[in-house]
């Protein structure tokens, strides 16, 4: 589409994972230099490293977007409780499969990173929670931790100082809800992941066995010890202001060659990863909806504009292509880069059916503690539903509507935005494609089933 | 009664007025203070929050202050501007700060309710005329005042098990389930019985308990008082009668010491079920189930429904007249009870003085359960201290009365509800001994007395208890006694008037309060029948504290001297 | 109830791993789920005695969490992922094609217990859609044609020798002994 070249990936977290001559063993790693900036940080203190990590500006890759470094500062470091770190290896967003690239081929560099973490914030034990559906990813962290172990990288005594973190694998068992950090907290005290109150209940403060957590993604994670190598300033220099590092965004739907990409941050457009990155669309198709960060994230109709001022003061007017990949850019366009799983969808979709299908999902996977998620979730469900099975009625997309702006902020935790989310831009964005199901609820012969 | 700590009060803006609140409080029993309700179905004050019905989402905001300078930050009118937290908080697990501001009525809040409100009741059955809890349903209650007021769902509704039996005194309907997980905190929380869970997750969550196990300890029942909606019931109570017909009156539970607040609810003299009363105090908002089930011995088959002399039915004024034959200028030998009321005791005492008898007393004790039912399996052992009955600690049988028997001590007994033989009295010592005696259901004693006086259940007559922790407590009558049966305090009134030449004590509480206020060194000396009536009363206990008192610790009671082994 | 020596000391050093008994209770269930194929009553009450807690507390965690089971699958279980990425390249044809082919309907374990389909939400491998696995190899691309062919591969016993189908666990590199790439290939920076 534009007449620059193709923009380049830039992998730093994903520099060996495809090499061929290049193994999850820990003698590949090695041999590439690994555990090389876990030994430098032990030389620094814990504060220095927090420092680092702070000005490099990193925003967590899990969803939320929330700088790590201020994360760690909110520690309750004065309490006397023992202090724990988690890594949330329980990718389970619909559209994003970054974690699974990094632990399947390159394991180390997650151990390495979360070793660092724990050193600077003086966890007493380290969490790997993996989800469940990662059979073999679990398996090869283990033996991963166990050839570090034995090489003095991670568990008692490492590198031969008086610092020692235990790492622990633990498997989750098929639950959207453990990716939240307080129901992940829960399913690891072992009961039903029900994500807490927060107040009073946050991770930093009350987090495992109430004492205080550091739950950060996989991602987020490697990012700290390439932070390390650099230095926090110079990793700020990668990507934009604010939107520091590179980000690893999964493409899938239809388009030529979906797949994982490493770009800094801002470093294209949406339009430059669907036609250059990702080849464009299937033949004799044309853009009808992208959904940027995840199924929580809002839709964007491909014929939308977006206009207004950026946070540095400057006009923006873009069309869906224009949006810049990183974490401000989408959220200017008024949805947000979530997990960076970007879902593309061609006008064979049916909107309704698609709706439908994310609908079910949220139902399905609703912990069922809070009212308005609980029956808020699968209300929609039904309706859209029943607006598949051919009894779409007119006032099914204001209910719909009115469904989901009951649920957003009303619940405990972010599912309630997450369910929300879809159908309030769905309705928003699609009205037309509801309305049209009440006249024509039969699918269209180029539709593909979607529920 | 719901206590008021005192503690430091805290200034917070409610509705646009300033009012005070006790600090540490939260705003939903803020608000209740000052009059407003927060709607809330998960939130209980005795239980730990779990804050997941969402019902109470109020407005909250703090004045703002600038980030540097600390100073706040006025509006053009000089008002300082709130800053309004961006998403509606629950109120049950925010707790007051000096300076907070909270809006509960506000288009937001309002709205809020309508939404939680309507998506309770999407799945829930349409139950209401055949279910238990209509006319104190929390569900009903709130949706005519919160709620929208017609449905917009067309959908079906999810279908789980109904008319479960969760226990043996509990029924659990699912569907009608909220998930509150009000009775499961309880259920850890209070009995520490961890039985109860929720399966599957969520819309299809279902509360259960693990095949085999069953809710069946002895605060089962509590469960079906905490649930808001009609999933679970009491077996007992099921369709027997709609709770707007009922009256209720307040009482004391008389099975243990532990003295647990009530309400006795009737209909038309007929009982039909006993329900907790909070205290903070004394009981929180809990009772055991077996003092429930105490109702049912008003009409059991034993009631003994008219006098006798000589088991030949009798009017009561002819087996008064005979008994005052039988006692007068005799060495009687009393024996008292522990279940009577503080004025009972009292009158009881003033016969004994009169008439230089002898008092025995005995105890009912069984094991603590260190909650609400405690080892003291009688409500008033400490009145019958307080009355001047008895000065030492009643031991668990009465042997000492049948050794003054053997040693002919006594000529005749005034026996108070109490089995003789069952208390080790050897029956060889009762031949020949005239027995008067004053109960409500047929014992060994009462088939051998000479006249036999029917007396009132406590639910057929109003009385003072003192419980373990010395806090005097009154109850109220909640249905008449049987036809003919005079009340306790008459018939001992009558009995005193005519043993002793003395002034005549007036059979009803207030005259009998007067006298006892005069006792000279009563702890009663400065409080009212109106005080006790208001509140219970905390008494001075200090002149028994060495006594061998057999509770054990249990919830809101330490004991306060060491129990004997 | 009968575990192996094996898995009795596995969850015996799993135990100690945890600051709190509690916490390896998903860990245990899954250990013994490996052996015995799900988690009957008796087991929950295994489980929870072991770990001091109350029969409930297991069984709401086995309810709760849809790779627990109270009932086996069958030998070989099939999963297809039905979420948006996957269906917009045809999940749901592909999960037709293995329920026609294999002969049960998803969610269900064929009569003589040897295959079960389960139709479940993302498997975090949406490039690659559709995506189905195989116990626990995940096949990609597997369009309703392929998805044909890999049932006939299943069915045969040939599935794991496949060349044309390799599952992405198969196709990770997991030797201990690679050397270095010569500094002249063309690298992926």
């Amino acid at each position: 589409m534009s007449n620059k070249s193709t923009p380049t990936e830039r992998r730093i977290i994903l520099k060996n994972a495809d090499d061929p001559n290049y193994s999850n063993k820990i003698s590949c790693y090695l041999r590439e230099g690994g555990y090389a900036m876990l030994k430098k940080s032990f030389k620094m203190k814990p504060e220095e490293i927090g420092a680092e990590v702070l000005k490099s500006g990193v925003r967590g890759r899990g969803g939320a977007g929330f700088p790590a470094g201020m994360k760690w500062k909110f520690l309750d470091r004065k309490s006397g409780k023992p202090i724990y770190l988690i890594c949330n290896a329980d990718e389970s967003e619909p559209g994003t499969f970054k974690d699974r690239q990094i632990i399947h081929k390159d394991p180390h560099q997650l151990i390495e990173g979360m070793m660092i973490a724990a050193y600077a914030i003086q966890a007493k034990q380290a969490f790997i929670y993996i989800r469940a559906e990662f059979f073999e990813g679990a398996r090869i962290l283990e033996s991963a931790i166990d050839e570090a172990k034995a090489k003095g990288f991670c568990g008692d005594k490492i590198l031969g100082s008086d610092f020692s973190c235990d790492l622990v694998v633990h498997r989750g068992a098929g639950a959207y809800i453990c990716g939240e950090e307080t129901g992940l907290i829960e399913s690891l005290e072992g009961k039903r992941p029900n994500p807490r109150i927060k107040p009073p209940y946050f991770p930093a403060v009350l987090g495992l066995y109430q004492c205080p957590t550091i739950v950060n993604n996989v991602e987020t994670l490697c990012n700290v010890k390439h932070i390390m190598e650099i230095g926090g300033d110079e990793f700020a220099k990668i990507g934009k202001p604010n939107n520091t590092g590179t980000r690893i965004w999964c493409v899938s739907g239809h388009v030529k060659k979906p797949g994982y990409y490493e770009f800094e941050c801002g470093a294209l457009t949406m339009g430059e990863m669907i036609y250059d990155v990702c080849g464009g669309l299937l033949p004799g198709r044309s853009l009808q909806a992208v959904i940027p960060g995840g199924s929580s994230s809002k839709i964007l109709r491909a014929d939308e504009r977006f206009s207004g001022k950026l946070k540095d003061g400057t006009d923006f007017d873009w069309g869906v292509e224009d949006i810049p990949l990183d974490f401000d850019g989408p959220m200017a366009a008024g949805t947000m880069s979530g997990s960076g799983g970007i879902i593309v969808m061609d006008d064979t979709v049916d909107m309704v059916e698609a709706m439908a299908n994310i609908n079910a999902f949220y139902a399905h996977e609703s912990c069922g503690q809070c009212t308005p998620c609980r029956e808020g979730s699968l209300w929609m469900r039904k309706i859209t539903q029943r607006m598949c099975d051919g009894g779409a009625r007119e006032e099914d997309a204001d209910l719909l509507l009115s469904v989901a702006n009951q649920i957003e902020g009303r619940t405990i935790c972010a599912f309630g935005e997450a369910a929300a989310w879809p159908t309030q831009s769905f309705i928003a964005k699609f009205r037309d494609r509801f309305e049209d199901k009440v006249k024509n609820p039969e699918r269209k012969k180029s539709s593909l089933q979607l529920i | 009664m719901i206590s008021k700590k005192n503690s430091k009060v805290v200034p917070i803006v409610l509705d646009g007025k300033e009012v005070e609140v006790p600090e540490g409080m939260n705003l939903v029993d803020a608000a209740a203070l000052h009059g407003k309700e927060i709607p809330h179905y998960c939130y209980h004050p005795q239980l730990s929050v779990a804050g997941n019905c969402r019902m109470c989402l109020i407005e909250m905001g703090t004045p703002m202050r600038n980030r540097e300078t600390g100073e706040a930050i006025l509006d053009d009118d000089g008002s300082p501007r709130i800053g309004w937290v961006p998403k509606p908080v629950i109120g049950c697990a925010t707790n007051v700060s000096p300076g907070m501001h909270v809006k509960t009525e506000s288009e937001k809040v309002l709205g809020c309710r309508e939404g939680v409100m309507e998506f309770l009741l999407v799945n829930h059955p349409l139950d209401c005329p055949i279910c238990d809890q209509a006319g104190e349903c929390r569900l009903q209650e709130f949706a005519t005042d919160y709620g929208r007021g017609y449905s917009r769902f067309v959908e079906r509704k999810n279908v789980k098990p109904k008319r479960t039996r969760l226990g043996p005194r509990v029924t659990l309907d699912d569907e009608r389930c909220i998930l509150c997980s009000r009775c499961i905190r309880f259920c850890q929380e209070v009995p520490k019985d961890d039985v109860l869970g929720f399966v599957d997750r969520g819309s299809f969550s279902t509360l259960t308990c693990f095949p085999g196990r069953e809710l069946d300890n002895n605060y089962s029942l509590n469960t079906v008082d905490l649930c808001p909606v009609g999933a679970l019931t009491s077996t007992d109570f099921r369709f027997k009668m709609r709770v707007w017909f009922l009256k209720d009156a307040d009482s004391i539970c008389p099975e243990s010491s532990a003295g647990c607040n009530t309400t006795v609810s009737s209909r038309e003299g007929e009982l039909y079920r006993i329900t907790p009363r909070r205290n903070d105090l004394v009981n929180d908002s809990w009772m055991p189930d077996s003092g429930r089930e105490l109702y049912k011995s008003v009409k059991s088959n034993n009631r003994i429904l008219s006098s006798r002399i000589d088991q030949n039915p009798c009017t009561a004024d002819e087996a008064i007249i005979e008994s005052i034959r039988l006692l007068e200028g005799k060495k009687i030998g009393i024996v008292g009870s522990c279940k009577s009321s503080l004025e009972e005791q009292f009158l009881l005492n003033q016969i004994s003085l009169k008439t230089n008898a002898v008092n025995f007393i005995r105890g009912h004790f069984e094991e603590d359960d260190g909650i609400l039912l405690s080892a003291d399996r009688t409500p008033n052992l400490r009145g019958a201290l307080i009355s001047g009955f008895t000065q030492n600690y009643p031991k668990d049988n009465l042997v000492s009365l049948s050794q003054a028997l053997d040693q002919n001590q006594l000529d005749v007994l005034l026996v108070i509800d109490e089995d003789l033989e069952a208390a080790q009295v050897d029956i060889a010592n009762l031949e020949g001994v005239p027995i008067v005696f004053i109960g409500t259901h047929t014992n060994s004693t009462s088939n051998r007395a000479s006249v036999v006086l029917p007396s009132l259940t406590t639910f057929e007559k109003s009385g003072t208890f003192v419980n373990r922790s010395f806090y005097a407590q009154v109850f109220r009558q909640a249905v008449p006694g049987p036809a003919g049966v005079l009340p306790d305090l008459s018939l001992l009134s009558r009995l005193h008037n005519g043993l002793t030449e003395d002034e005549e004590i007036s059979p009803d509480q207030n005259s009998v309060w007067k006298v006892m206020n005069n006792v000279s060194g009563s702890v009663l000396k400065e409080i009212s029948l109106t005080d006790v009536r208001k509140d219970a009363v905390l008494l001075d206990s200090s002149k028994w504290s060495d006594l061998p008192f057999v509770e054990s610790k249990a919830l809101h009671f330490e004991p306060a001297t060491k129990v004997e082994a | 109830m009968n575990l192996s020596e094996e898995t009795i000391l596995k969850i015996d050093a799993l135990i100690p791993k945890y600051p709190e008994k509690r916490s390896a209770a998903l860990m245990l269930i899954h250990l013994i789920q490996d052996e015995l194929g799900a988690i009957d009553l008796e087991a929950c009450e295994w489980i929870a005695d072991k770990l001091e807690l109350q029969p409930i507390n297991i069984q709401e965690l086995i309810t709760f969490y849809p790779m627990l089971r109270e009932k086996p699958w069958g030998k070989k279980h099939i999963r297809v992922c039905r979420t948006l990425p996957c269906a917009l390249r045809g999940s749901y044809a592909t999960c037709q094609a293995l329920e026609k082919k294999l002969g049960v309907k998803e969610g269900h374990v064929r009569d003589d217990g040897e295959y079960s389909i389960e139709f479940m939400e993302c498997l975090a491998d949406c490039g690659e859609g559709p995506v189905v696995m195989v116990d626990e190899e995940t096949y990609e691309n597997v369009d309703s044609v392929k998805a044909g062919e890999l049932a006939d591969l299943l069915t045969s016993g040939t599935l794991e020798i496949s060349k044309k189908f390799v599952s992405y666990e198969n196709a990770l590199i997991q030797d201990s002994n690679l050397e270095a790439a010569p500094k002249s290939k063309p690298s992926t920076k």
